[in-house]
């Protein structure tokens, strides 16, 4: 124990003595949290859209108006030629166009029908489809009103009525969902990087043949190379919880001795992986390679951007494999719902599960002798 | 020499690296408190026989044996009596020389106060640097510290991989009566060394080639067993004058050394090869031409042992 001791205290003396490290510890990743939190988001705010008003009746003028008025439309343009509109899509100049027919007031009085063109810019699949719910949305609000007046003011009401309920985050405010899953981000990237980085700076400077000849037991030293890292990351997780409940207004629903609990694991994993990595490299250059790619399939497949449920299913089957996917789902339940031990308990076990895997893994390459 | 027990015994041992056999077959003995010295150009095979010997590396047959310890099975207890300086420095740059010295003071259960009196001697002369931190010091400073980070858990047996390259002459001199302190004291000391002048330094020398040993004995010893005679030659044209005297009938070993050309000759008595060879050279235009017999050193057998086939 005592050697476990001194070798910490070397660890926390090199760690620190880095000028580059305090701020990569604990500056960065409030700045990531910050910046991420607010601009992470698939919220479409302003819709640019050109429409096409080839009837100029007052029906369209109401329609139009609809629009208009909602704040997540700008009108850019109002043409009466099609062919105009489809040039500022073309452009990249707008990103929705409306066509209402030459017709449209006319017929909505004899026929009781009448068309609107809805044309997105689907590039972004995810942001087109969301263009497409406003716009409906827009026109069926637009239905509702001129079916009354068709009617000559009888109220009309549809025989089911739905009434939405947002439970969790009832304002649909994206960074309330963000937050939590960018947080399990930052921790990861620190624990991978700095972990696996560290053991390979051993092996690149050489500092590792002097060590090896040492009767260091091997748990020591990875000990020695797991646990300032590992502290370090809960701690950029405390510091990430208090600016997402100051700065973001989020608390911690749940239990944070939990969520501490359930971190702790996830980083053993995490760090584990880290070690594995750094056994397997033998430069800072080919850890840091090796780092990404793990890095980048485990965030993309993570469900922080988009939701596990609609990846193809191969991907989902990744997932099982996938640490960050398990922290994150928790980490938003607990942090959104408050969902208690008895909620996350399977998933807190295959991270367990993992956790241990991994490490028994670990320990087993790094080998003193070649 | 002989006399002594072994103390340390390499029995057979062999290693390879894909294709490269690194040591083939090396067996040699120790006795307790000798000073060993494995001498060989690049690629020898002594970091390899050192690194075997230290427990970092496993050897892909034959043995090791320390005492009643082997070096595979016991390493362990071979890494609590071995103290190790790596050819590379490699201590923490970023640790003072004091933390450095005392993390591996604490590592190995002892402390610096504890051991401070078999280091005063090198340890002294860095010590009113103690709070610079490593990687700041110069390659002389760097290396007293890393021998006094081997030493301070008092090793019975301290092996240096070319501990004075790319070291000045005179830190090199002071290096050597350095190790020689540490042998009065009781230590076995395991030096390798590509400079061959080092040799007469060493109880015993190793001389080693390709993965081989050929020879391990008394420096004297080798010099005095010499092979036929060893003349120099100079003239003011050194330029050809390698070409020519390659091309002399008589001539069995040429090298140039230096600032001057060495070479034996497979009979033919002194006093009348050297008069030939000066006409020789006279003949072809050769001036200020000075020939004389020299007293081999370490360097002329060890070439001229690369020369002659060895049995494996």
């Amino acid at each position: 124990m005592k050697k476990l001791f001194y070798i910490l205290q070397k660890e926390f003396i090199q760690v620190f003595r880095d000028k580059a490290m305090l701020p990569i510890i604990f500056i960065v990743p409030a700045v990531q949290l910050l910046v991420l939190s607010y601009t992470a988001t698939f919220e479409i705010k302003q819709v640019r859209l050109v429409v096409v008003d080839q009837d100029l009746s007052v029906a369209s003028r109401e329609l139009i108006s609809k629009f208009s008025g909602s704040s997540f439309y700008s009108i850019i343009d109002q043409v009466v030629d099609y062919s105009e509109a489809a040039e500022f899509l073309e452009r990249g100049k707008a990103d929705q166009v409306v066509v209402i027919e030459p017709d449209f007031g006319r017929l909505l009085v004899t026929e009781k029908t009448a068309e609107v063109q809805v044309i997105t810019d689907a590039i972004n699949g995810s942001a087109a489809s969301l263009m497409n719910a406003y716009a409906t949305n827009i026109i069926i609000d637009y239905n509702r009103e001129i079916m009354v007046k068709l009617t000559s003011g009888q109220a009309v009401s549809l025989p089911i009525h739905i009434q939405p309920l947002f439970w969790y985050n009832p304002e649909l405010n994206y960074i309330t969902f963000m937050v939590p899953g960018i947080l399990v981000l930052l921790v990861t990237i620190i624990a991978l990087f700095l972990g696996s980085m560290n053991l390979v700076k051993e092996k690149e400077i050489g500092t590792i043949e002097q060590i090896n000849v040492t009767p260091i037991k091997k748990y020591q030293f990875i000990a020695g190379k797991l646990i300032p890292f590992w502290l370090i990351a809960n701690i950029d997780l405390a510091i990430g919880l208090l600016l997402s409940y100051f700065v973001f207004k989020i608390p911690v629903i749940g239990s944070l001795w939990l969520l501490f609990g359930v971190a702790s694991i996830y980083l053993l994993a995490v760090l584990s992986i880290g070690l594995v990595i750094s056994t397997l490299s033998n430069t800072m250059q080919q850890a840091m390679f090796i780092s990404w790619f793990f890095l980048v399939i485990f965030i993309l497949l993570s469900g922080l951007f988009t939701p596990i449920e609609s990846m193809p299913h191969w991907a989902q089957i990744l997932d099982y494999g996938n640490p960050v996917a398990y922290f994150i789902k928790i980490n938003r339940m607990i942090m959104l719902k408050g969902s208690g031990w008895s909620d996350i308990q399977e998933n807190v076990g295959i991270l367990t599960v993992f956790a241990i895997v991994m490490f028994t893994f670990a320990i087993a390459r790094y080998r003193k002798t070649s | 020499m002989k006399t002594l027990p072994a103390f340390i015994r390499f029995n057979q041992i062999s290693k390879h690296f894909g294709e490269v056999k690194a040591l083939q077959y090396v067996s040699l003995e120790l006795a307790e408190g000798e000073l060993m010295g494995f001498i060989g150009p690049d690629g020898a095979g002594k970091t390899t026989l050192l690194r075997i010997f230290t427990s970092l590396m496993l050897p892909d047959s034959g043995s090791v044996t320390l005492g009643e310890l082997d070096v595979v099975t016991d390493y362990k207890k071979i890494r609590q009596i071995v103290g190790y300086m790596p050819g590379r420095f490699s201590l923490y740059p970023d640790l003072t020389v004091e933390e450095n010295l005392h993390f591996y003071a604490r590592i190995f259960n002892t402390s610096l106060k504890q051991n401070y009196h078999l280091i005063r001697d090198i340890y002294g002369q860095i010590e009113p640097f103690k709070k610079r931190r490593a990687g700041d010091l110069s390659g002389g400073m760097k290396q007293k510290l890393a021998l006094s980070c081997a030493l301070i858990h008092h090793p019975r047996v301290l092996v240096l991989d070319e501990p004075t390259t790319g070291v000045d002459a005179v830190s090199r001199m002071e290096f050597w009566v350095l190790l020689k302190s540490m042998q009065q004291q009781g230590i076995t000391i395991l030096v390798s060394t590509p400079y061959m002048d080092e040799a007469a330094q060493c109880d015993r020398v190793a001389l080693m080639d390709h993965g081989k040993v050929m020879v391990v004995e008394r420096p004297s010893v080798i010099e005095d067993n010499y092979p036929g005679q060893l003349f120099s030659v100079k003239t003011n044209q050194m330029y050809r004058l390698l070409a020519e005297l390659e091309a002399y009938p008589e001539v069995k070993h040429v090298f140039r050394f230096g600032e001057v050309i060495h070479m034996t000759f497979n009979s033919s008595k002194e006093e009348e090869i050297v008069p030939l060879i000066k006409d020789y050279l006279k003949q072809r235009n050769h001036e200020q031409i000075s020939v004389s017999r020299i007293k081999p050193g370490i360097e002329d057998c060890f070439l001229s042992m690369m020369e002659t086939p060895q049995k494996a």
